[in-house]
This record gives structure tokens, C-alpha cells and sequence, in this order.
């Protein structure tokens, strides 16, 4: 966008803003990100594959990818199901169900894990219930579930809904004239109008799947090799101090951040639309 | 619309995604977040009091409270820095500056608060320069102050940015033709179209702030009674299996910050009709 005459700034005035804020991102945003690297490299290539060869952060490896595998579908099945009824149908309470589905991301992470605690824990509701039946949920896998489940919760309903209603439903309505049912439907003409927009969802979804630390540090137990995730892994290091390990660790998350944003970068392309990420 | 649907709607599903969503939206968000609502009465009133009067507490509530209103502050000149330079100038590298707005958003908390820690630490790249001029980052409730700045930032600036776009240059323009100084232009006509814009992004950075755990504790050296915010209390109130205890903590701070944003949105319904008419 360029002002005419009467609202342009000087040369200098424009060119002093941009610089200015390039060096304040710079050092506010990138200076962290480079220190990561700089410190997991600091002791070499062969600390770095050490840290990851441990068996105990291979455990948060795999720990990691399997809570991720399980919350991104179930969020998806749910963000999709809600998009769609907040997207193409009028009812009464809308409103109010896009605010619940939109809750998640006003509460502190440290609250999101409690919250099981005190559903599932030993003093929980339902604690002594669970425990005569010697099932596990809090500081166990379902527990992290649960927790990054509801941390994630709105990821994909809230990037699908502004589309979604701006698409409307003639074409839906269309193909459901035409003879197709609701799956066909969904699958032939919806899916095909979102796909990037769902992709970008997803990938965010994950993203914060991968990397949330509060919440499931409430509902983990910090038992190594168990129940331990890389962000629970890097403070566990740190807290001993190995701190060449400990930003190794944070490393491989901090690459996955930057996959993700490229990828929504390229994503947002392709849909020539952005959404806010949290 | 309603009726028509209730008799034949030529779109189907609606039953199937509204009972999936609200079975979804139940069984993760609604009923959990119900116990956290009423398990601090456990305590009783006086109890729930008590808790929540105690000095480090206290202490604790009023550094993420104090911390996060005074970071949303101050992400709110540096976000219409970002969100200007992003509308108004084309140059290279700006979409680079672009994504990089979005990197607090991306980063895991744990890996931000472990880089902000390196970098701010008295030995860090950062940190050293600076305690050579007596300001101490790391392990203090500044450190918290900027730990929540670098999270709170992209909030600041994505709510300004696409109000910027839209507002275009013409009202400035037509306010230089009619007599008005730059100053005066950006003063009177900018900024109070950007206001409420500035104040949402506010609210989303210091609802973000307030909870913040993650990107926190580790820059903050959680000294008790001076750098050591809730959310860390309510996480050793559960290790002591307190959890009435964590609950009236959790429960208090979740009041604040939506008390906070309905004041907003208050002033914002406020702000609004004066400034279109």
C-alpha cells in the first residue's frame, strides 16, 4: 500500500521505523531461537546425538509422537463436526458454543492439567472409583491425553469456522439435491473447499500437541522413561543441570516450530487466506 | 431458518455434528472445567478465603497479575511498530519479519523459556552486556515481565495488522489536505480507529500472560514471595495434594482474567458507536 503525497512520512522517518523494528524482532525473537542452537552445538555434533540416542529421551520421543497421534484425530473429528454445525445450520445457542469451543485457549495450561487432577487423581472425584479398579489416568497416558487434548482443543474448529461460513452451504445443498448423501457430500464438495485450511489446522493442532508443557506437566508424574514428553525431558535435564542435553532436546522442538510456520507460511499461499495462530 | 430445518432440511448431518461437537465439548472441556469450579467449596467460604489470603499467595498473584498487565503494555507500542512496517512498506525481507512475528506462538514454552534463560542469564549474550549496567534479567520478576512480553507480542500485532490494512491511507490523506500535521493525523485519526483493535490484542496478550507457565519458570528462578508466579503454586498445591487448595487458586485467577476481559469489552462497546458516527 503506498500513501499518496499528503500521508507520506520522509525517507528517513519510514526507512528508521522498519530498521527499528526489524532490530527489536530480531532481538526479541530470532536472538532466542539462534541461543537454542548455539547452545545444543556448543559441545559438538556428537553431545547432540548422545542426548538423543538416551534411552530416556528416546522414551519422551516416543511418548511425544504417540499423545500427538492420538490427540490431533480426536480434535479433528471434533473441530470438523463442530465447524460444520456452527458453519451451515441456524440454532439457538450458537453464539454461545462458538465461545465453550474457543475456552480452551483463555486458561492458563497449569489449569487445563489440573482439572483432570481433580477429576482423576488420587483425592479426585472419581479417584477412589478408579483406583478399587486399578485403572490409571493422571500420571499415566491417558492423563497426558486428556490434557493436550483439551490444550488443543480449538485448533481446527476455529480455523475451519471462518471459512467454512463464508463458503456457505449452496453448494452442499446443491449436491444433496442432486441424489448425494452426507458423507459423499462431505467428502466430494466440502472437504475439497477446506483441505488447506484443515491441513494448516492440523499441523498447528500438532504443533502445540508436541511442544505443550504446562498442562502436562500437572497430570505427568515425571517418571522418567514413562511418563516424561520432550518438554517435560528438556526441564528434567535442565533441572540436572545437563544442559548440553537439555538444549538438544529443545532443539529438535524448536526445528518442529519452524517446519510448522513454513508450512503455514506456504499453506496460507495456497488458501490465500491467514488465520491467527495461539 | 429454524423451523424450515426442523421440518426437511436438504442438507443432513446437522444432528450428528451438533451431538459429536457437544459430546466432545462435554466430556474435555465442560465437565472438567465444573470441577475446578466447585472443588475449592470443599473448603468452605472462610476456607477458600484463607487460602487465597496467604501472603505468598498473595505475593504470587499480584506478580503474574502485575507482570501481565505491564507486558500487555508494553507490547502494545512495539506491536504497532511491527503491525506498521508489515501494512505500510514493502521491502525485502519482509516476509521474513513477517514469520518471524508468529515464532512465540510456535515455539513449545519450554523451549522459549529455556532460550530466553541462555540468552538473559548473567553469562548470556544478552545478559552480560547487561549486567554490566546493573540490570539483572534472568532469575528476577523482570525476567518474568520479559518472558511474558515474547509471548504476548504476536497477540499485539496480528489484532492491529489487518485493521491497519483495511483503514487504507485515505483518511490521513484527507486529513493532510485539510490542514492537519503528520503528528496531528496519526494522533486523531489512526489511532482512535485502531483503538479497539489495540485494546483486543491487549486482552489477548494478558490473558495469555496471566497463565503462562511454561516460558516463565525457568527465566524466573521462582524465588518464594518474589519471583514466583501462581500457575507454580497451584502446581506444587497439587505435588502436596492439596487440591482444594490448587482449585481456589486456579478458580481465583480464572475470575480476574475474565472480570479483566469483560471490562475490556466494555470499554471497547464504549469506544465503539463515537468513533464510526
Amino acid at each position: 500500500m503506498t500513501p499518496g503525497p499528503a500521508a507520506r512520512d520522509p525517507a528517513p522517518l519510514r526507512w528508521g521505523v522498519a530498521i527499528l523494528a526489524f532490530l527489536l524482532l530480531t532481538v526479541f525473537l530470532a536472538l532466542p531461537l539462534a541461543a537454542v542452537f548455539t547452545e545444543a552445538l556448543r559441545r559438538g555434533w556428537g553431545t547432540v546425538l548422545d542426548a538423543y540416542a538416551d534411552p530416556d529421551a528416546m522414551a519422551a520421543i516416543r511418548l511425544t509422537l504417540l499423545v500427538a497421534a492420538i490427540s490431533v484425530p480426536v480434535n479433528t473429528i471434533g473441530g470438523i463436526a463442530a465447524a460444520w454445525c456452527v458453519a451451515k445450520y441456524d440454532f439457538p445457542g450458537k453464539r454461545l458454543l462458538t465461545a465453550l469451543i474457543e475456552l480452551p485457549f483463555s486458561v492458563s495450561p497449569v489449569i487445563s492439567g489440573m482439572v483432570f487432577v481433580l477429576l482423576f487423581g488420587a483425592q479426585g472425584w472419581f479417584g477412589p472409583w478408579l483406583q478399587s479398579r486399578d485403572i490409571q489416568i493422571v500420571f499415566a497416558l491417558p492423563g497426558l491425553v486428556l490434557a493436550t487434548v483439551f490444550v488443543t482443543f480449538p485448533f481446527v474448529a476455529r480455523t475451519l469456522i471462518p471459512l467454512m461460513q463464508e463458503q456457505g452451504r449452496a453448494e452442499e445443498e446443491a449436491a444433496a439435491t442432486l441424489g448425494a448423501g452426507g458423507w459423499q457430500t462431505f467428502r466430494l464438495v466440502t472437504l475439497p473447499n477446506i483441505k488447506w485450511a484443515l491441513l494448516s489446522g492440523v499441523l498447528l493442532c500438532n504443533a502445540r500437541a508436541m511442544g505443550e508443557f504446562g498442562a502436562v506437566s500437572v497430570v505427568s508424574g515425571h517418571i522418567r522413561g514413562e511418563t516424561n514428553t520432550m518438554p517435560l525431558h528438556i526441564e528434567i535435564l535442565y533441572n540436572e543441570y545437563q544442559f548440553a542435553a537439555a538444549f538438544a532436546v529443545a532443539a529438535l522442538l524448536a526445528l518442529l516450530a519452524l517446519v510448522t510456520l513454513v508450512a503455514k507460511t506456504v499453506l496460507e499461499r495456497l488458501s490465500g487466506r491467514r488465520e491467527m495462530v495461539h | 431458518m429454524t423451523t424450515a430445518r426442523a421440518h426437511r432440511d436438504p442438507l443432513p448431518g446437522f444432528g450428528l455434528s451438533l451431538g459429536v461437537t457437544l459430546a466432545w465439548l462435554s466430556l474435555i472441556v465442560l465437565v472438567p472445567l465444573s470441577a475446578l469450579a466447585l472443588r475449592p467449596w470443599e473448603l468452605g467460604v472462610s476456607g477458600v478465603i484463607r487460602a487465597l489470603s496467604d501472603a505468598r499467595v498473595l505475593a504470587a498473584l499480584r506478580l503474574s497479575f502485575g507482570s501481565a498487565l505491564l507486558s500487555a503494555l508494553a507490547n502494545l507500542p512495539l506491536g504497532l511498530l511491527v503491525a506498521w512496517v508489515l501494512v505500510r512498506m514493502r521491502f525485502p525481507g519482509r516476509r521474513l519479519l513477517d514469520a518471524m512475528v508468529d515464532l512465540p506462538f510456535a515455539l513449545p514454552t519450554a523451549v522459549a523459556g529455556l532460550a530466553l534463560t541462555a540468552l538473559f542469564a548473567p553469562n548470556g549474550w544478552l545478559g552480560a552486556p547487561l549486567k554490566e549496567i546493573g540490570v539483572a534479567v534472568a532469575y528476577t520478576p523482570f525476567g518474568v515481565f520479559v518472558a511474558m512480553m515474547f509471548v504476548g507480542l504476536p497477540f499485539a500485532v496480528r489484532t492491529v495488522e489487518p485493521v491497519l490494512r483495511d483503514l487504507g491511507t485515505e483518511a490521513e490523506e484527507a486529513a493532510a489536505t485539510l490542514g492537519a500535521g503528520r503528528a496531528q493525523a496519526l494522533v486523531r485519526v489512526v489511532l482512535p480507529a485502531l483503538a479497539p483493535a489495540l485494546l483486543t490484542g491487549f486482552g489477548l496478550a494478558f490473558a495469555r500472560a496471566v497463565g503462562e507457565y511454561g516460558s516463565v519458570i525457568f527465566i524466573a528462578g521462582n524465588r518464594p514471595m518474589v519471583s514466583e508466579i501462581a500457575p507454580l503454586l497451584i502446581v506444587q498445591r497439587l505435588e502436596a495434594f492439596d487440591y482444594a487448595g490448587a482449585a481456589a487458586i486456579g478458580l481465583a485467577m480464572l475470575a480476574v482474567s475474565f472480570l479483566a476481559l469483560l471490562l475490556l469489552g466494555l470499554v471497547q462497546a464504549w469506544l465503539r458507536p463515537g468513533r464510526r458516527g
